[in-house]
């Protein structure tokens, strides 16, 4: 089949797109030359980029299989589907002209190569033909990633439109707008293609072929030769065909059955389209033009318009999108019409939808789970893509397969979020879903089994075929609704080896039972590979994150404290490991195997306990650290510093007092804020005051020092102005004990705005400040922390003076990383003598302009400290934000002058560390300050073979001062298996875990790498780990399949989240400190930090009723409602965004007024408004905010105010401005790399 | 005789000035050959109740190279209205407010009993009085709370428009800013970082007023506020000050066992001068500081922490082995020049019962013009009473200092300046009177004098310059000038001008006449200071050998054994502080310090004056002795039974009573007076303290000759010192065989 569909496949498209290309090329050219000039430019300028990668694919390609020529020739049609994506946005329209003009050369040039191509392709199996046009996609999206695709999708778009009906389907893309659109489009081609593909491969493939071919040909050439970036960017789109599903939805109107003929028939309805565009076109032209109409068409324009009347989902994005687009509505009439199909789907309102779509979501994925169950649903747990566009006429159809519940599913579930369009789909699948789980029992079979759920779907061809359904490819919130579903009921018990915990979405409790709780530990893999070569033959990283202090919720005791006494903790003689659960007694009890090195070591005899008849100690359950997976060791003189038992820690409060930090009114709110804070200290025993004594300073260009000895009338100053050798002034009645000096501080705390009010000081010093704090801590020999209130650069004459670097002219270059470098190393011998003295860091920043976060956070980020920034600081808007942080981190359990070592099995060990410490040797982790929050990534390497039947160990050990100056030591144990097969590998790991570390890794690597090669590296480190998979794990199939792990299902999601961030991927308007900032953020950031922050979560606010959350929806613009609210969390920011056609009640519900344009988009917090619907939202708002360590300030985005643009740049799943690909694009690019590995 | 006595007390009383010669001789060769320098003791300010300042500019000489004022002196040719200066012989024309001067109407600078003149002048604004402590944190508190009282007390003795400033130091050094109102600022600096004037200035923000200020002039007017943020007037301060003295805390820093607390002496002292450098240039200003002990780190540190570590003894500095006398006497000296510069004088006030390192600090007072005083305790009447005299005023209410004087010294042509000796420092003013041949602070005829006092007193050396072959006409008279210029406590600039004039005499045929005009105390005097000077600037042993060559001839037996000469006994900071006092004081009280005074009580008659001698120490006497530095009452033997035995509390012994408290009552009138306090013992025989007596007499009777002697009374003193006997009959030999 697949065979026959390449082959036809680029026939047909030579042919579809003939078509197409008449009826949009005349109209293309008309009406879009000019803009598509200015496109070009920049398509080339990514190209460079992209090329290479296009390069090489097509290289590989070539001599791989002809398949694989075709098939992206094939994607390249699709490509310029997606191309047209950008069309959507409205810059687009300018682009597409150029880009048709490409395209125009681009079919010429690629006319002759997909000859070339087909000829080379025929020796390659018809699988591979599949492949290639699945790796056509990937390619294609890669280009598209780099941003020269838009031109390509415009092509696309214009030539889906004209060569399918399809293309009207694309009326989605009009729903999606700007990016959408392109991706859109595409996916209806794909969707169009998959379908096919499953159910009639042959056919659709034959189908895809005629009417394909004339596209593809065009745009593959096109691709390969100037365009390859754009090429491959608008294959991405073909990894849309998720949105294929969506469509299908569309076509159930049209005969369901026939949606998997339809494919094939695709092609014919394609040709219809054309027609249609004519006649029947109508609905489907609709879609078509929508697309490319819509910006570039006029005409076409309208049938968007009139889908987006029709269509509440779709019309919602275009609204926002295709501003434009209203005019050509005119045309619409017809369209709508062909909507009015649809209509009765949209007819639901979103609500509607969304409830309808809620409930066959959950019935979806029920099944799923029940599928999964345990790995049970598939073999491998695997998700398996089928580029069904192969095999049906669709050029890029993926099929997302999930063997498992997987597939469909996730699909389906994202519908729900899903506007109109989708709802009717997944009603239709709420019907279909039966017939879907069935699919997912076929696994691999995927073409087949899917095929059919699709075919019942096909109607979607309203959708553009070319695009790959977003719904149809894994979507994280089925898999975070999975899990939920699944594991929430039942406590996790740690005690079996090698298990996965829950997810971090998940909320669960845990027992320990020998096993650290997930809640400190966290690994990649839970069955690590027993060898170095499969270790590195997976590329799967092995590493654990640990949150050696973590909070545990209620329900939960914290570790039990052991004390053994005058000698200390009894650890084996060799490796200092401390008595855990994975210590063997022998003879009798009398001595003890050490689990980590094997080394045997006499039991002390006040330790002796006989053993039963299993060889375990009789007391065994009766003491912690032999039966539980974390505990605490008190301490002993040994461990402590100096021989000497430690004091209890000091805060130290540092408090710019310069002009800005003044006139920002932080000075006066610190300062009325620690009157109260003060009570709040943090101490073990809430019965008893804290032992923790404080002091103050406040500094501009010198330091002034407190005296607030509790004897005092009134607090004294001290001034110093030799900041150049910074000592401490006085000794006595700096650090005081709150509650005895509580009159003098409070005097104090008063008179500090006062005295300063009329300050003209601008400059600051800032390594002075910290030298003070150094010297305090010294004179009172105790540890403790540093909190820093720094309002600007200190470029007053002092050490560690800095100068403005910031040059946005070397971002992108290879000299970037320099700027993520500190200035000087002054900072960094600096924060060596704190961490020595256990002196930790915790910085406040509120600059006006470039404060260089990347000098001034190395000593923070090396005591375990936290840095915290309010740009643009005001005390109007920001004050509850810093005061929650400030609160928050004033209180929260920590402990000082750390050390945590991770001692680990014979056979692994720990190479490497990730997070806020300092390092003096390679195994020591130094942590000045560790706290609630932090968490310390280690990486491990095999230096051994591991064994399957000991499994691999480790023990991570920190010794710590406790807040109330005790000494003591927390042992977190983790046991994981090992294995000889891969496929338990790949079966046992987390995802997000894995994220979380690769994160650190590039984050930590752009401080010597290049960006782009940091970038190119993880995705390569990704397609191996894929690919590795594929080739070792999964059964058979074809080539053209995307086949994913379940467990790593969204890996490219995530990944391509991480490569979009700010970090990596920065916009125009990411400043290089919020680029540093985050930066060191990450690198501390636990697994459900790190998940949120790169996954952010997107909820509609629908009746919030009952105690439990709405579904969240996925990150994408397509998904949200015009006629909603949604609220968006990342962990560090939470937007409320408003639907320019919000129904009145939900407003006046919200905000206390019915009209969206009364709604004030400055306000922080919500209205306290006496209704339910408030009230909850009220409570959510709040929940979320005491989930995460850091506040999280309420922004009120409006639909289509300027506002709205940092919200979307929070839309993951779309192509981001910065260039950044979308989830479907980025999916098609990963499946290219890893079909490139794998040939 | 009599008729010279008389003629110069009244010189004294009148002028404040005493020769060594008062009949000078005429030439070179003869004034050398009489080994006493033509010289003076010059009080520039001594108290003249009698003389009422005019309130006008003095006339000076036109010739721009003497500018001498007009004085008594002058020729004046009354018609022409001009007058000829009598030291360059320039004519001058009258100004014009002078028109209506004549025979009968003559200014007051032309009447002879205006030999010496005060002057009111108006030199800019007029500036108040500052005074700076500077205050040592690093004491016990019994004593540091005797200080704050002593602080606290002196607030109300100054001026209310008075400047005052406060630093503290110990380990650290802190400047109180005091004209915040709730929270007290201070600014604190390190103590072991020394820092230049100028960073000094930036950090305590003063800098912006010196940028706009011109150079050399006060630039407090116009910017108060930014300047004065650490000095205000004490009548705007006082309360705040009274507290910020009441709160000041011993320093906080703990002294491990075995160290001295750490302080920052040197610091203190830099930013003192810094601080006042950059605000009040050229203003009077008076730096105290307060010291309980030796600095002990950061730049001029006298010792270190180490206490196994003795601070440095003579014998230490003898052998050399005195590691930061050097670089700390350099760096005091460096800071002492540059408060001098300024017109500010610096005084400390040193506590302690081990040294202070006064020898290196010594030179801060020395240079400026500042007091010293030496004590045990700040919890002593000694330091309690002389700091309070500091603040003494005169029969005007004014106080009984003024600062920033300038004296320039005009001569007539046959005589030139060599130099003075006293509280100052060359102002290195060349002229034409200036000798080659220095004798003390040399090479100029100007000096300044930062802090002066009435009692404040110059030794000038002076060369007869005249040839031998080139005689002055019989009836010759010399002249020499004396203008003082400086800031009155009361704020007022005042000029003084004495002019004296001495007659020429021809040394080979008026013998007799010069001789008789030889003013002994003022020589031995003079001399001893110029002993004093050498012995600072010199070699001990190389002083006393110069000195024994000069004392052949002027047989100052006590000299040569006090404490000014002779270290033995004393450590090098009494040494430095008894120098300090003796080149400063007047005559009468140098003489009591060269030769202490000794009154014999007794039932025998009414107190008297009694040898210096060991056989002076009798068992029915009490003896008052008075060496300027110490008061000794010494109850002899059998008195101090009696006392012991309470016959005084019996009516019937109610003379022995009388006996008792006579000493007492003279002692106490003594203490009134002197300045500083004298350290005041009252003992008996046997006593620990009667040592001060039995040093200070002439050893006649020893344990190596008390038998020889074979008198019955008299204390045998343990020395091995030789006696005045003993002494004169060696320098009689000397005097006989090597007279050359």
């Amino acid at each position: 089949m697949n065979v026959n569909q390449q082959t036809p496949m680029a026939s047909p498209y030579g042919q579809p797109q003939p078509g197409y290309g008449q009826p949009s090329y005349a109209t293309l050219g008309g009406g879009y030359p000019d803009p598509y000039g200015p496109y070009n430019g920049p398509s080339t300028a990514y190209q460079p980029g992209a090329p290479p990668q296009g390069y090489s694919p097509y290289a590989s390609f070539p001599s791989k299989a002809v398949a694989e020529i075709p098939v992206s020739d094939l994607s390249s049609p699709l490509d310029l589907g997606s191309a047209r994506g950008p069309p959507t946005s409205a810059p687009p329209p300018v682009s597409t002209p150029q880009a048709y003009s490409h395209y125009t050369h681009g079919d010429t040039q690629n006319g002759p190569p997909p000859m070339n191509h087909p000829m080379a392709q025929p020796p390659v199996s018809q699988p591979y033909s599949q492949s290639a046009m699945n790796l056509s996609g990937p390619q294609s999206s890669y280009p598209q990633q780099y941003g020269a695709v838009p031109p390509m999708q415009q092509m696309t778009n214009q030539m889906s439109g004209m060569q399918i009906s399809s293309g009207p389907p694309t009326s989605a893309g009009l729903g999606y707008a700007p990016r959408p659109s392109s991706q859109p489009l595409i996916s209806n081609t794909y969707l169009a293609a998959a379908p096919p593909s499953y159910t009639q491969a042959p056919p659709p493939v034959s189908a895809a072929p005629s009417q394909p071919p004339p596209p593809s040909e065009p745009a593959a050439p096109q691709p390969y030769y100037g365009g390859h970036p754009a090429l491959q960017q608008q294959q991405p789109f073909p990894s849309s065909a998720p949105l294929q599903s969506q469509p299908f939805p569309f076509q159930p109107q049209t005969p369901p059955v026939s949606q998997q003929q339809s494919f094939p028939p695709g092609p014919p309805s394609q040709q219809p389209f054309p027609n249609s565009a004519s006649l029947p076109g109508p609905p489907p032209v609709s879609y078509a033009d929508p697309h490319p109409t819509q910006q570039p068409f006029p005409p076409r324009g309208p049938p968007p318009t009139s889908q987006t009347g029709s269509f509440p989902p779709t019309s919602s994005p275009p609204a926002q999108y295709l501003g434009p687009q209203p005019p050509s509505q005119p045309g619409p009439p017809p369209y709508l019409s062909g909507p009015p199909p649809r209509g009765p789907m949209p007819p639901s309102s979103m609500s509607q939808q969304q409830a309808n779509h809620l409930p066959p979501g959950s019935m979806q994925q029920p099944p799923q789970p029940g599928m999964q169950g345990g790995y049970p649903p598939q073999q491998n747990g695997e998700c398996t893509w089928l580029p069904t566009s192969l095999l049906s006429p669709m050029r890029y159809g993926f099929y997302a397969v999930f063997s498992s519940s997987g597939a469909f599913g996730q699909p389906r579930g994202p519908q729900p979020g899903y506007g109109g369009p989708q709802y009717p789909m997944q009603q239709n699948y709420g019907a279909a879903p039966a017939p879907a789980p069935p699919p997912p029992a076929q696994k691999r079979l995927d073409p087949d089994s899917i095929p059919s759920p699709q075919a019942s779907e096909l109607p979607a061809v309203q959708k553009s075929r070319h695009r790959i359904d977003p719904d149809a490819i894994p979507s994280p919130i089925q898999v975070i609704e999975d899990d939920r579903a699944n594991k929430s009921s039942e406590p996790f018990t740690t005690g079996v080896r090698g298990q996965a915990p829950p997810l971090v979405t998940t909320t669960f409790q845990v027992k320990d039972q020998g096993n650290a709780s997930p809640r400190f530990i966290r690994c990649t893999a839970y069955n690590m590979p027993c060898t170095a070569d499969m270790a590195k033959q997976s590329q799967v990283p092995l590493a654990a994150v640990i949150k050696p202090l973590a909070t545990l919720p209620p329900d939960e005791c914290p570790p039990y404290m052991v004390d053994h006494g005058e000698g200390g903790p009894i650890r084996c003689n060799r490796c200092k490991a401390y008595m855990c659960p994975y210590m063997q007694f022998i003879e009798g009890g009398r001595r003890f195997q050490c689990g980590f090195c094997s080394c045997v070591t006499e039991v002390p005899p006040h330790y002796f306990q006989h053993l039963d008849h299993t060889g375990k100690r009789v007391d065994c359950y009766d003491r912690p650290e032999l039966s539980l997976g974390s505990y605490e060791f008190v301490a002993t003189v040994d461990y402590c510093k100096n021989n000497k038992l430690p004091q209890p820690p000091s805060f130290v409060f540092f408090i710019d007092v310069s002009y800005n930090a003044v006139k920002s009114g932080m000075v006066n709110i610190v300062c009325q804020e620690l009157k109260t804070l003060l009570d709040y200290l943090p101490r073990e025993n809430p019965e008893v005051d804290s032992a923790v004594r404080v002091g103050f300073v406040t500094y501009n260009k010198v330091l002034h020092f407190y005296n607030v000895k509790s004897s005092l009338a009134q607090p004294q100053m001290m001034v110093v102005s030799d900041v150049s050798d910074m000592f401490l002034p006085l000794l006595d009645g700096f650090l005081v004990n709150v509650n005895d000096s509580r009159m003098v501080i409070e005097s104090l705390l008063d008179q500090i705005p006062e005295m300063f009010a009329d300050t003209r000081e601008t400059e600051t010093v800032f390594g002075p400040v910290i030298q003070a704090g150094l010297e305090a801590l010294k004179a009172a020999d105790c540890a403790g922390k540093l909190f820093v209130f720094h309002s600007s650069l200190p470029i007053a004459e002092a050490p560690g003076k800095l100068k403005n670097r910031e040059d946005k002219k070397l971002v992108g270059t290879d000299k970037e990383k320099a700027l993520f470098q500190p200035q000087s190393g002054f900072y960094s011998n600096l924060s060596k003598e704190c961490v020595a003295q256990g002196c930790c860091v915790d910085l406040f920043l509120f600059p006006n302009q470039y404060i260089d976060v990347a000098t001034l956070a190395v000593v923070p980020v090396s005591t375990g400290g936290s840095v915290y920034k309010y740009t643009y600081f005001q005390a109007e808007t920001d004050r509850e934000r810093f005061l929650n942080d400030l609160r928050r981190d004033v209180q929260k359990p920590m402990g000082f002058d750390a050390v945590m070592r991770v001692r680990t099995s014979t056979g692994i060990r720990a190479t490497d560390f990730f997070g806020s410490f300092f390092m003096s040797n390679t195994t020591d982790v130094e942590l000045a300050g560790l706290d609630c929050d932090k968490t310390v990534t280690v990486e491990f390497r095999h230096d051994d073979k591991l064994s399957e039947e000991t499994g691999a160990l480790m023990q991570c050990a920190v010794l710590y001062t406790s807040c109330s100056g005790q000494r003591r030591l927390r042992v977190h144990n983790m046991a994981v298996n090992c294995c000889s097969q891969l496929a338990d590998l790949y079966r046992n790991c987390e995802t997000d875990t894995i994220i979380s570390f690769f994160s650190k890794y590039a984050y930590r690597s752009i401080l010597n790498t290049p960006t782009k090669t940091v970038r190119d590296t993880l995705v390569n480190q990704c397609a191996q780990i894929l690919a590795c998979y594929r080739k070792n794990c999964a059964s058979p199939s074809s080539a053209g399949q995307l086949i994913l792990p379940e467990c790593m299902k969204l890996l490219p999601v995530y990944l391509n989240c991480v490569l979009k961030s700010d970090v990596l991927l920065p916009g125009a308007d990411v400043s290089l400190d919020d680029r540093a900032y985050l930066r060191q953020l990450v690198s501390c950031m636990d697994v459900s930090e790190s998940h949120v922050f790169f996954y952010p979560r997107l909820l509609p606010l629908v009746k919030l009723d009952g105690g439990s959350l709405p579904m969240a929806v996925r990150n994408s613009e397509e998904r949200l409602s015009k006629g909603g609210v949604y609220i968006l969390e990342t962990g560090l920011h939470l937007f409320l965004w408003v639907g320019a056609n919000a129904q009145q009640e939900l407003l006046s519900n919200i905000f206390g007024t019915p009209t969206f344009s009364q709604i004030d988009p400055n306000m922080t917090n919500l209205p306290d408004l006496d209704n339910p619907f408030s009230k909850r939202l009220r409570e959510i708002i709040d929940s979320f905010r005491s989930q995460r360590s850091r506040y999280m300030k309420l922004m009120v985005v409006k639909q289509e105010d300027k506002t709205e643009l940092i919200f979307k740049h929070f839309l993951c799943e779309d192509k981001s401005a910065s260039g950044g690909a979308s989830y479907v694009d980025f999916l098609c690019h990963m499946h290219k790399e890893i079909r490139q590995l794998l040939s | 005789m009599a008729t010279y006595q008389e003629f110069i007390q009244q010189n004294e009383d009148r002028d404040g000035v005493r020769f060594s010669w008062n009949l000078w001789p005429s030439s070179r060769l003869e004034a050398t050959r009489l080994v006493v320098p033509v010289s003076c003791l010059f009080t520039p300010l001594k108290e003249r109740p009698d003389l009422p300042p005019v309130q006008y500019e003095p006339v000076l000489c036109s010739r721009a190279n003497c500018k001498a004022v007009l004085n008594p002196l002058c020729q004046v040719d009354f018609r022409a209205k001009i007058w000829a200066c009598n030291f360059c012989f320039q004519r001058n024309p009258f100004p014009p407010s002078y028109a209506g001067i004549s025979d009968v109407n003559q200014p007051a600078e032309l009447m002879p009993q205006f030999s010496t003149i005060e002057y009111i002048v108006q030199r800019g604004p007029p500036t108040p009085l500052i005074f700076l402590y500077v205050v040592d944190t690093c004491l016990e508190e019994e004593d540091l709370q005797a200080l704050r009282e002593s602080l606290q007390m002196s607030l109300s003795l100054l001026p209310p428009n008075a400047l005052v400033g406060l630093i503290t130091f110990g380990r650290m050094v802190q400047v109180h800013e005091l004209s915040c109102e709730g929270i007290a600022k201070s600014y604190v600096f390190r103590g072991t970082k020394e820092l230049s004037a100028k960073q000094i200035q930036e950090m305590l923000g003063l800098m912006k007023p010196a940028a706009s200020g011109p150079q050399g002039r006060p630039v407090a007017p116009q910017d108060p506020s930014a300047t004065c943020r650490f000095l205000q007037p004490v009548h705007k301060v006082d309360m705040n000050l009274t507290d910020l003295l009441g709160e000041l805390q011993r320093d906080p820093w703990p002294v491990p066992q075995g160290k001295r607390p750490l302080r920052s002496t040197g610091i203190a002292m830099s930013i003192a001068v810094g601080l006042l450098e950059g605000t009040y240039p050229n203003t009077g200003a008076r730096v105290m500081l307060f010291t309980g002990g030796p600095p002990t780190q950061g730049p001029g540190m006298v010792v270190g922490d180490e206490l196994k570590t003795p601070i440095r003894s003579w014998h230490d500095i003898t052998k050399d082995n005195a590691r930061h006398l050097k670089k700390a006497t350099k760096y005091y000296e460096a800071l002492a020049s540059r408060a001098a510069v300024n017109g500010h004088s610096i005084d400390i006030y040193a506590c302690a019962l081990d040294q202070t390192g006064l020898l290196e600090m010594k030179c801060l007072s020395n240079l400026t013009g500042g007091h010293i005083s030496m004590g045990d305790s700040f919890n002593t009447s000694l330091f309690k009473q002389t700091f309070q005299r500091v603040f003494s005023k005169d029969y005007n209410g004014d106080f009984r200092m003024a600062f920033g004087g300038t004296l320039e010294v005009k001569t007539s042509r046959e005589l030139k300046v060599s130099g003075a000796i006293g509280p100052c420092v060359s102002l290195n003013a060349k002229g034409p009177c200036v000798s080659e041949n220095e004798l003390g602070v040399g090479g100029t005829t100007q000096w300044k004098i930062c802090g002066l006092s009435p009692s404040t007193t110059l030794a000038l050396y002076f060369e007869v310059v005249n040839q031998h072959n080139a005689p002055i006409p019989q009836g010759g008279r010399g002249a020499i000038q004396f203008v003082t210029q400086y800031q009155h406590s009361n704020t007022q600039k005042r000029i003084r001008v004495t002019t004296i004039a001495r007659n020429w005499a021809d040394a080979q045929s008026q013998i007799q006449h010069i001789e008789s005009s030889f003013d002994q105390e003022a020589s031995a005097v003079i001399m001893a200071r110029l002993g004093v000077f050498r012995a600072e600037s010199e070699d001990g042993p190389d002083v006393l050998r110069w000195l024994d060559r000069q004392l052949i001839r002027l047989f100052m037996f006590h000299l040569r054994r006090s404490p000014f000469l002779q270290v033995f006994n004393n450590s090098p900071d009494e040494c430095s502080y008894y120098r300090h006092h003796f080149v400063r004081q007047d005559l009468t009280q140098s003489l009591i310090m060269i030769q202490p005074i000794l009154y014999s009580y007794s039932f025998h008659g009414p107190p008297e004056p009694v040898l210096l001698d060991s056989g002076s120490i009798l068992p029915d006497r009490i003896l008052l002795m008075d060496t300027f530095f110490q008061l000794v009452i010494y109850h002899g033997e059998t008195i101090a039974q009696w006392r012991k035995a309470g016959y005084q509390e019996q009516p019937e012994y109610e003379n022995f009573k009388h006996l008792l408290v006579a000493p007492l009552d003279d002692a106490q009138e003594i203490l009134q007076n002197r300045f500083p306090m004298p350290r005041y013992i009252d003992t008996e025989h046997g006593g620990s303290q009667a040592r001060f007596l039995l040093s200070k007499v002439n050893p006649s009777q020893t344990h190596n000759n008390l038998y020889a002697w074979g008198q019955e009374t008299g204390a045998p003193i343990l020395t091995d010192d030789v006696s005045l006997q003993v002494f004169m009959d060696h320098l009689k030999k000397l005097a006989v065989s090597s007279a050359a």
